[in-house]
């Protein structure tokens, strides 16, 4: 067998390939972003729970990255190019993806909608010094860590709650009732475990006028949730407090349904409940819940883009908290990218936290980090689901509807 | 807590085993007579659920309805396997039918990943938030429904391997492969048609979980595994025992969730294997080997 002669031009020659080394490792170490001219993209890792039990919710945050780009040219941001990669709902995979993200070039990282894998994330976006903005996750101790390169747009558990419980008591008033006794459901995650250990130290402040009775910690990938509503049922409480997720929320209303047990209030400190997917499944049933969670401002400016922008690319999807503050961690990158005016990854970081971004979407002032790179600022509201729409009843400021109290009992529903 | 409650827990529990034990007696069946773990019967079941997830989007047509048809495909799907692919390696070690199992399982799960998504389906029927109320006792009607049917295909199979020539002759290979052999039986057929019937079995089960669980691709591997967790405890190749199992491990769920935390379930359904284990390790309707 003989073979073929190689060209010259294919020949490797000793030299040819120490150039070509050399050439590799130059541009590998090179600060390639620093020399990156503003005129180019900033190469964003949006890191969702794509597939998997959070499936629903990741995808969902999906439309707020959708809908940012037309919104973010019309503000005179710089373009983003976003990097898509799917977490799987699982924290490992959070982890790897990130890395793989970083080496495929990821000048900053955005997401992960999960607490668990935000942890997982920013402890790689802070090894490999690469700023990550988490849209949504409320775990205190991720910025408590002390990292230089997270930042988030997002209340901690104890802010959620300090604002839950002071809109509860609204609600309560502005109903002329209140609940004595409730029993507290939580998965059993990151999320769920933070939340309610700061239940335990947030609540007794407020002087709430229920007690709880009964905490039930349940899987979130649990497929069956007959025990847990038997076991809270069994209580007799007035109101049903919930930290949960969107299948185990859907789970749960059918349990209550075939349970037959339709409890005073259905108080939620967390996302699920007024969720698309939910209102699409359960129809008529998904009426009455209330969830107290950070929202959107209706009287900003910004909200309105927002709300036509999706209605545009996907119709009939109410604006919720997973469109809003995706998209307002894209703002944050675009912003701070504007700013720094090079994709050096120390020279982005310093720009966010140095943000001050006014006109913005969500409640509050608008979008500043303190030292820690936590948004102390923001604010939550009350929505309740109503006829497959979401209302805010409070606080009252970005009220715009009462509250309907008590929750109609499922077997009355015609 | 009023006492109705464990009541009302105890009947959920034991109308969820009861479908949990048809989907492991597919599992002990083929293990009893071809002597193979199958480590793809999870996924197998997710092939049945999408199946009857399809047919019921399309064309509205009730997962229990469709459970004989459903259970004839996975028939067909399980003899073509065994006939096709496992049957060479019956005399092979095992390590190598572990691997090509977990392999056929990798497969099903990535090829339903492909067709149908990572998002979790499910289907609603007219009865999807129904219940009976008998005095306090308040039991949900589709559970209700799937532990009927599961029972049905439970004592058809029974009646099959008791009562008809094939089963006496499926059996007959169970007890005794070399002497099946000897008297003229067709060992390789008789393997396929077996492996047939417990695909068959998973398929239904497929139908009536489908009644009670979300599906997902990724969902196979977990009920693999309660369906091992269900043929030791009660006994592997028995029958009666995969049933058995079943209604324990779905008793022992349930009540575990009410007495201590339902986010210990599962731990205590695994204790339970480890005791079965360690006090009668051929399970609670197993022979004891000689």
């Amino acid at each position: 067998m003989s073979r073929k002669p190689q060209s010259d031009s294919a020949r490797v020659t000793r030299r040819t390939l120490t150039a070509g080394l050399g050439a590799g490792i130059a541009s590998g170490i090179m600060p390639f972003n620093i020399a990156r001219a503003q005129g180019t993209a900033l190469k964003v890792g949006v890191l969702l729970p794509r597939s998997g039990v959070q499936a629903g919710i990741g995808q969902d945050c999906q439309r707020g990255v959708d809908i940012s780009a037309g919104i973010l040219k019309d503000l005179g941001m710089p373009q983003l190019q976003i990097m898509s990669g799917d977490t799987e709902s699982s924290v490992d995979v959070a982890r790897s993806r990130a890395e793989k993200l970083i080496s495929d070039g990821a000048q900053l990282l955005v997401g992960a909608f999960d607490s668990g894998q935000s942890t997982a994330i920013a402890q790689v976006a802070e090894q490999k010094g690469i700023p990550f903005v988490i849209n949504i996750a409320a775990a205190p101790q991720i910025t408590e860590q002390g990292y230089k390169f997270v930042f988030r747009n997002f209340p901690t558990a104890g802010m959620l709650l300090g604002d839950a419980f002071a809109n509860q008591k609204e609600v309560f008033t502005a109903a002329g009732a209140e609940p004595k006794t409730a029993v507290f459901m939580h998965v059993n995650d990151t999320f769920g475990t933070a939340m309610k250990g700061g239940i335990g130290v947030v609540m007794p402040k407020f002087d709430m006028p229920y007690k709880l009775v009964e905490t039930i910690a349940y899987d979130p990938t649990a497929r069956d949730l007959s025990v847990e509503i038997a076991k809270a049922k069994a209580t007799g409480a007035d109101a049903l407090l919930m930290v949960s997720r969107l299948n185990d929320a859907i789970l749960l209303t059918r349990e209550l349904i075939k349970q037959r047990w339709s409890p005073m209030a259905i108080l939620s400190m967390g996302p699920g409940w007024y969720e698309d997917q939910y209102l699409k499944t359960l129809g008529k049933l998904s009426d009455g819940p209330l969830s107290f969670v950070p929202w959107y401002d209706p009287n900003k400016p910004l909200s309105k883009k927002l709300e036509d922008a999706l209605a545009k690319a996907h119709a009939g999807v109410n604006l919720n908290t997973n469109h809003v503050y995706t998209f307002e961690a894209l703002l944050v990158a675009a912003d701070a990218y504007k700013r720094a005016g090079s994709a050096d990854s120390k020279a982005l970081a310093e720009a966010i936290r140095k943000s001050n971004i006014t006109n913005n979407v969500s409640p509050g002032p608008g979008i500043q980090f303190n030292e820690k790179g936590q948004n102390d600022k923001l604010k939550n509201s009350a929505i309740q689901n109503r006829g497959g729409k979401l209302v805010t009843v409070a606080p009252k400021v970005a009220a715009n509807a009462k509250v309907e109290w008590p929750l109609k009992p499922y077997d009355k529903r015609g | 807590m009023p006492a109705d409650i464990y009541l009302n827990v105890a009947v959920g529990g034991v109308l969820t085993g009861l479908v949990y034990g048809l989907m492991a007696l597919g599992l002990s069946v083929i293990f009893g007579v071809v002597r193979v773990v199958n480590f793809a019967h999870g996924e197998m079941m997710t092939i049945a659920m999408y199946i009857a997830v399809t047919l019921f989007t399309a064309f509205h047509l009730d997962p229990l309805v469709m459970m004989v048809p459903i259970a004839a495909v996975l028939f067909v799907f399980g003899y073509t396997l065994q006939a096709g692919l496992i049957n060479f390696f019956i005399t092979r070690p095992e390590h190598s039918q572990f691997l090509l199992l977990i392999a056929v399982a990798i497969i099903i799960t990535n090829m339903l990943l492909i067709l149908f998504g990572p998002d979790s389906q499910n289907v609603q029927t007219a009865y999807a938030y129904e219940s009976f109320q008998i005095g306090t006792l308040i039991v949900d009607a589709t559970k209700v429904y799937a532990a009927l049917a599961a029972l049905v295909v439970a004592a058809s199979l029974f009646g099959l391997f008791r009562f008809t020539l094939l089963g006496t002759a499926i059996r007959a290979c169970a007890d005794n492969y070399t002497g099946a052999m000897v008297v003229g039986l067709d060992v390789k057929r008789l393997y396929a048609l077996t492996f047939g019937i417990g695909a068959a079995c998973v398929g239904a089960a497929g139908c009536m979980l489908l009644l009670l669980f979300d599906v997902t691709p990724e969902v196979g591997p977990a009920y693999t595994l309660l369906a091992f967790v269900i043929v030791i405890t009660g006994g592997l190749g028995s029958m009666p025992g995969a049933l058995i199992g079943g209604v324990l491990i779905g008793l022992t769920e349930a009540m575990a969730g009410l007495l201590f935390s339902p986010s210990a379930k599962s731990m205590f359904a695994f204790a339970f294997l480890v005791l079965v284990l360690l006090f009668r390790p051929q399970g609670i309707m197993g022979k004891r080997a000689a």
